[in-house]
């Protein structure tokens, strides 16, 4: 079991992936902290917390390739449970302001004083507490996924149309969390964080520690996805996504295979948006718009499906450019820009950016190469 | 004429599945003893693969029964169940896993545990290439291995399937046009590889050519507009002047 943990995690790629979560979980930080802020290689913390969140985006796009790139099932709805892990962890925020609110109530977040809320709602309980919250990270998105996996993959709902409903449930919960009466204070969200785990949320060291949380959270996002497809299981879900209904007649249970993946992408993108949160200092319900769930798509899509590297690297890459666009002259030109990324990573690139680099390597490798290149991943909504 | 249903291994009886109005099947009727080789044959239309749609789970009967191995009604159970009872199938279009090397799809094709835990952490892992290779032996693919399913040729694509078939290791096999799209040399082979396979399997074929239904040398059972219209040797049947009408057009 660990020789074969070991040699699944021997190829290039992973060790190169590995290797750098490693060097930025340890070097980012000592730069940040240790170095005298006009050295050349000081990465300032607005920096340091905007990679954060590109590495966040990565960890949602690893969750949502094992699902797409290795089982072929689109979910547009993967920023319902990224928003709902960042929830989890506003609530537990909000309740570490305690008496430091604009109200100054030791029990009651702001919100809730202000919309005249005499006691904390039930599902508030539990949220001052770390561990439960870390466990509700998981959980909520964990059965969220489980509850909806179960009934459309038991029903055979597949391709375009549980793409369809996936959204449809992400949708609903946006407008679910607009409502002040849901009791997560609505339009406006969870914000004006102050300490996590006691520590000054704004302070340098706890960004740079948040920021190594991030990094081995998503090495540990990887490890998981990259086992569990070099398994038999990753050859299941790959015979699924290529062939369900043979796989089915093999005597598989597609629907279970289904439920494991779906369900353990949720919770890894519920860890994502837990650590997004503390990082950009707010979570509301446009986190849950469709608009994410497709932007996560295409990252995945421009990176390489079925790459998991790819996946990560595609996130950051379309995240830097976002970031790039929309500040300055060219901020009206984003989502044009976007959409043309997914024509072109479409028509052009289909295996994304590390499918094709790692196409040419094997070309180059076997140089009298006769073999033609390998089968191309079958259209996604199959 | 009665079987008992212990006898057999494959029970059908009036068995009838209609899509909108259209009777696919109609009170088909038909039995398939222990360690049997059965060809089917018939024109298009016949039911003949509705016939294997109802037996491996994919369509439910509107009426009728079906028993497998005596004790078991397949009606009740889904695919994943049949398969592992004991059914297994080779579709009409050769269905492999394309993005898989050869090796890789009678690797998942192998008897043994199907759960999602042993095929994470447990059994399914620890299949052995030995086991593999014996059957890659047999449906002579074993140099082609490592090769992309996808990348094999239609015939070798067909004989991957029988492997799979092989793997699974099935009490009865259903085979849908083993031999469509190859040539003469290996349609023979097959019927060599399929004789073969029968004597330690039920095996149901249902084929078009009659040079290989021939060359299988078994009861033959033709059916037409879903149930069946003559039974016994190729001889027979082919002899039959329903039989002949029914090829040659009304």
């Amino acid at each position: 079991m660990i020789t074969r943990t070991l040699f699944n995690l021997s190829d290039t790629g992973s060790r190169i992936f590995i290797g750098l979560m490693i060097a930025l979980a340890i070097l980012v930080p000592a730069s940040n902290l240790l170095l005298p802020v006009d050295s050349a290689f000081h990465i300032p913390t607005h920096v340091v917390s905007l990679l954060g969140k590109y590495l966040c985006y990565a960890m949602l796009a690893v969750a949502l390739d094992l699902v797409w790139g290795y089982c072929g099932i689109l979910s547009l709805g993967h920023a319902a449970f990224f928003a709902l892990g960042g929830y989890a962890m506003g609530m537990y925020l909000m309740r570490q302001i305690g008496t430091r609110g604009v109200y100054a109530d030791p029990i009651l977040p702001d919100f809730m004083v202000f919309l005249n809320w005499k006691d904390l709602p039930w599902f508030w309980y539990g949220f001052d507490n770390f561990f439960f919250t870390m466990v509700m990270i998981l959980a909520v998105p964990g059965l969220l996924a489980f509850a909806f996996g179960w009934l459309a993959f038991r029903s055979r709902v597949t391709g375009v149309y549980l793409s369809i409903i996936t959204q449809a449930m992400t949708y609903a919960l946006m407008l679910a969390f607009f409502r002040n009466e849901m009791g997560f204070g609505g339009n406006n969200g969870l914000t004006d964080f102050k300490d996590i785990l006691g520590f000054d949320i704004q302070a340098d060291s706890t960004r740079m520690a948040l920021f190594s949380a991030t990094v081995i959270a998503l090495m540990f996002s990887y490890i998981i996805c990259r086992l569990m497809v070099t398994s038999t299981y990753g050859k299941v879900l790959v015979a699924i996504r290529d062939a369900e209904s043979r796989t089915r007649f093999l005597g598989y249970r597609v629907e279970h295979y289904k439920l494991v993946a779906f369900v353990v992408s949720a919770c890894m993108a519920g860890v994502a948006g837990a650590l997004y949160v503390p990082q950009v200092g707010i979570i509301n319900p446009s986190e849950f718009t469709p608009a994410n769930s497709i932007e996560a798509v295409i990252w995945v899509a421009v990176g390489g499906r079925g790459t998991l590297t790819g996946a990560a690297l595609g996130a950051v890459v379309v995240n830097f450019g976002k970031t790039t666009f929309t500040t300055g002259a060219l901020a009206p030109y984003w989502l044009f820009v976007l959409g043309g990324l997914f024509v072109f990573a479409t028509l052009l690139l289909p295996k994304g950016i590390v499918g094709t680099l790692g196409q040419l390597f094997r070309k180059r490798r076997n140089k009298p190469s006769d073999q033609p290149a390998p089968a191309g991943i079958p259209e996604a909504a199959e | 004429m009665t079987i008992a249903t212990t006898d057999s291994v494959l029970y059908l009886d009036n068995v009838s599945v209609s899509f909108d109005g259209f009777k696919a099947l109609n009170s088909l009727s038909f039995v398939v003893r222990h360690g049997e080789m059965r060809a089917i044959i018939g024109p298009n239309g016949a039911g003949k693969t509705t016939m294997m749609d109802v037996i491996t789970g994919k369509t439910r009967p509107d009426t009728g029964t079906v028993m497998f191995d005596g004790s078991h009604d397949l009606t009740e159970l889904d695919e994943a169940d049949i398969a592992i009872l004991g059914i297994g199938r080779k579709f009409q279009k050769p269905t492999v896993f394309e993005s898989h090397s050869v090796a890789d799809n009678i690797r998942l094709a192998l008897a043994g545990e199907r759960t999602t835990l042993s095929a994470l952490f447990g059994e399914r892992n620890n299949i052995s290439t030995e086991r593999i290779d014996v059957i890659l032996e047999r449906v002579r693919l074993l140099n082609l291995r490592e090769k992309l399913a996808g990348d094999l040729s239609h015939g070798q694509k067909q004989w991957l399937e029988i492997g799979m078939l092989l793997a699974q290791d099935p009490k009865l096999l259903l085979v849908d046009e083993p031999v469509a799209g190859m040539t003469d040399a290996e349609t023979e082979d097959t019927a060599t590889l399929l004789r073969d396979i029968a004597r330690t399997h039920s095996v149901v074929v249902v084929e078009h050519d009659m040079t290989f239904i021939r060359a299988l040398g078994v009861k033959v059972t033709c059916l037409h507009e879903g149930s069946v219209l003559a039974e016994g040797s190729i001889d027979t049947v082919s002899a039959n002047q329903r039989v002949v009408e029914v090829y040659l057009g009304r």
